[in-house]
Parts: structure tokens; sequence; C-alpha cells
């Protein structure tokens, strides 16, 4: 969108074929034209958790800003904003256990103040004239109108209660469960994984040989077993891979092993039914 | 026959099935015996939008009715397809107007014709009524 409006060209780090960044050929992608690194902290086709430290550290060499999506990040891993030197952070709620129509833009004090109002309304302005129109300070600045008040509310209980307890305990505990997955579903021989990076958040994405992911998802979805299939609005990842979409599993912290057993059998029964 | 009478025996035919999964092993079948679009149809404006899976769709019109073929990469959509085929495939621009396909229903296979589902199901059954109408024109 930013490309049509700004006519800016958009450059694309490339993947291996685990589903994990380029990290040489980002860096050869840096200099001082980049206006914007924008990166996804985990990927939600595949769950590659990438290197954002390295990531923000290489572009803040060439004094680049860095917007992260932690979209997929925030309800697995415990994320330290300040630490990692983002320049900008976005998240929703939806995805951390939250309501929907709500989520969370962290943005550096520095550029949100070089930053224009996008959008006009109620408290957004100091003084309103016909000549000039002061806008407030900040946060009030980027907030017109009246406030989404009982999401912001929910959002806050939701994340008091992912903090409760615990994103390292999560993290463990989904770990330990990815890898039990991995290894229950690689005994099945007509699954092949797709996207098998070294640090990989508790996604797993497959296909079953010569089915449609649509026709694995549809069988699940009658033993009633949830999954996603499809493209995961990530087109040109899959058109690198040569496949029509995944299946994809995603795991949470109140998932258990035996609700991996229940997708074993399943995918075994989907197999079955679709050769 | 007509387009309620083929409905009508398609829901008949689904009445002997117990659970689902016979059901949908009749689905995979109906789609694997689908006769096989040309090849020349199988081509970018002959797919239906809003489908996960791709389908592709003809029409022909001869001696006055009009006559489909399809194709999809996921074989129950295929099976699904199979059967708005078979139920409307053979009548008269008319009669595929104004018909109502209440077997999908019927066949508890609603969650297929949902707009969130994504085989586009409705996108299909829109798609031949608009090539119905264009063969009256």
């Amino acid at each position: 969108m930013l490309c049509e409006e700004r006519h800016a060209t958009l450059k694309v780090i490339p993947i291996n074929s685990r589903g994990e960044l380029l990290m040489d050929s980002y860096r050869e992608m840096l200099n001082e034209k980049v206006k914007l690194v924008s990166v996804n902290y985990v990927s939600n086709s595949f769950g590659t958790i990438n290197p954002i430290q390295e990531i923000i550290e290489s572009a803040h060499k060439f004094g680049i800003p860095v917007l992260i999506d932690a979209a997929q990040a925030v309800q697995h891993l415990a994320v330290d904003v300040s630490e990692m030197d983002a320049d900008f952070m976005a998240f929703s709620g939806h995805k951390m256990y939250g309501p929907t129509g709500i989520g969370v833009l962290y943005g550096k004090e520095k550029w949100l103040n070089a930053m224009p109002p996008f959008q006009a309304g109620g408290e957004m302005i100091k003084t309103v004239g016909f000549d000039k129109t002061f806008y407030n300070d900040l946060p009030f600045k980027f907030e017109a109108g009246t406030p989404n008040i009982e999401a912001s509310i929910c959002l806050g209980v939701a994340i008091d209660y992912l903090n409760s307890i615990g994103l390292d305990r999560i993290r463990d505990y989904e770990e330990d469960l990815l890898q039990y997955g991995i290894d229950r579903l690689s005994t099945i021989d007509e699954l092949q994984f797709v996207g098998t990076a070294e640090h990989k958040s508790s996604v797993i994405s497959f296909n079953i040989d010569g089915s449609h992911p649509y026709d694995v998802g549809v069988i699940l979805d009658q033993l009633g077993i949830a999954v996603r299939t499809g493209h995961h609005c990530t087109q040109p990842l899959m058109d690198l891979f040569g496949i029509p979409g995944t299946v994809r599993a995603s795991l949470a912290f109140y998932n258990t092993r035996e609700e991996i057993d229940t997708l074993f059998h399943g995918i075994q029964k989907a197999v079955q039914m679709l050769k | 026959m007509t387009i309620n009478e083929i409905q009508d025996e398609l829901i008949e035919e689904f009445s002997l099935f117990t659970d689902w999964m016979e059901k949908y092993e009749n689905i995979i079948q109906m789609g694997k015996d689908l006769p096989m679009i040309d090849d020349k149809f199988r081509k970018e404006e002959n797919l239906i939008r809003g489908c996960q899976a791709k389908v592709w769709l003809h029409g022909d019109f001869k001696g006055g009715k009009v006559y489909f073929t399809a194709d999809s990469d996921a074989i129950i959509t295929k099976g699904l397809v199979s059967m708005v085929v078979k139920v409307l495939s053979g009548h008269s621009p008319e009669e595929i107007m104004q018909s109502e396909l209440y077997f999908v229903d019927k066949l508890g296979l609603r969650e297929h014709l949902s707009m969130t589902r994504s085989n586009g199901l409705l996108s299909m059954i829109k798609q031949m009524k608009i090539y119905a109408m264009a063969f009256v024109s």
C-alpha cells in the first residue's frame, strides 16, 4: 500500500528451503536509500522465529528504523521491546487470547513526535482554528475520537493473564509440545513438513502427498480437529515452494499431547480416505 | 429429469449413508468420476473466484440447453462441484436461472455454502447462473 501511495520500492528478503531468512542477502540489501525495514518476528505460515536482534542491529548501522510485526510472537515468547531496540512494533489483541478489533502499535517517542496524525477527531487537537490547528501531545495525537474502551480493558486482562502464567513457562511447554508433534507426525510417510527452521514457534505446517490441503482440512474438521488450510495470505511463499498452500496446526499452551495424538490419527484417516 | 428430480435422487442416495465418513467417501468418489474439463478451458478466465482450491468451469450451449464441465485440484471440492454439475447441466437457461439448490443443505453440506468457507460453492452456482443468463441474451 505504501508503494502505491509513496512510489516506494518493496524489496523482499529471500529465504531458504527451510523457511529461514538469508541474513547475508539481507545485509547486502541495506544502504542509505532504505527508508524502513519491516519484518515479522514469527512467520505465520511456518512458525520460523526470525533473528530480530541481528536484523535490528544491522539496520540501525544505516540509521534505518525497523518495524516488527509481533502478531505471532507476543503470545508465545517473552518480548522486550526496549531490549531489542525496535523502532515500531505491532500486534493484535485476538491473537493473544484478547478481544477482536484491537491491536497495539508501539513506536519510539522520537518517531511518533515526528509523525503527523493519521486520523482527525476528538481529543487529538489542542486548539482549533481556521488558519491553523495545533495537535495534542502523545499519545492523544494518534487517538482520534472515542476510544475502544471495552476492548482496551479486555486486552489488559488478557495480557495480565498471560503474564500470570508466565511467557517463559508457556514457551517451554509449547516447545515440548512442538517437539512431540514433530516426532509423532514425522512417522507418517505421506506427510511433508513445510518450514523446518531451526528456531521455530509452535506451528506445524504440512502437506499430504498428492492431496490438496483443503481436502485434508475438511476431513480433520469432520473429526473435530481445528486446523487452518490455505495459503495463509502468503501466496508468494507458497509459489516459492510450488504448493497451493499448507495445512497448519497451531499449538497453544492449552493444547495437550493427547490432542496431538488425536491429530496424528486424524491425519492417518485423511491419508487413507484421500488416496 | 428436472433439476428438482435430480436433487431428490441425490438426497435419496445420500440417505443410505450412516456416518460422515461414508458420505465424504462418496463425495470423493464422485470427484474421481467427474469428466475432466477440456484442457483448453483450464485457463485463468475459467477459474471461479473465492475458492481456496482451484475450480475451473466451462459452459456450452447446445440445442437450447446448457452443458457444464468443471474440474478442481482438490478432490472433495471436485466431488461437490460434480454434484452441482450433475444437477444443473443439460437444462434450459431459464430452468437453471430459476433453480433453487436445496440439496446441499439437505445433504448436511451447508457448511460448504457459507461465505467464510473458502471452497466457493456459492460463487460456482452464481457463475453457472451467469452462464445461463448469457446464453439467453
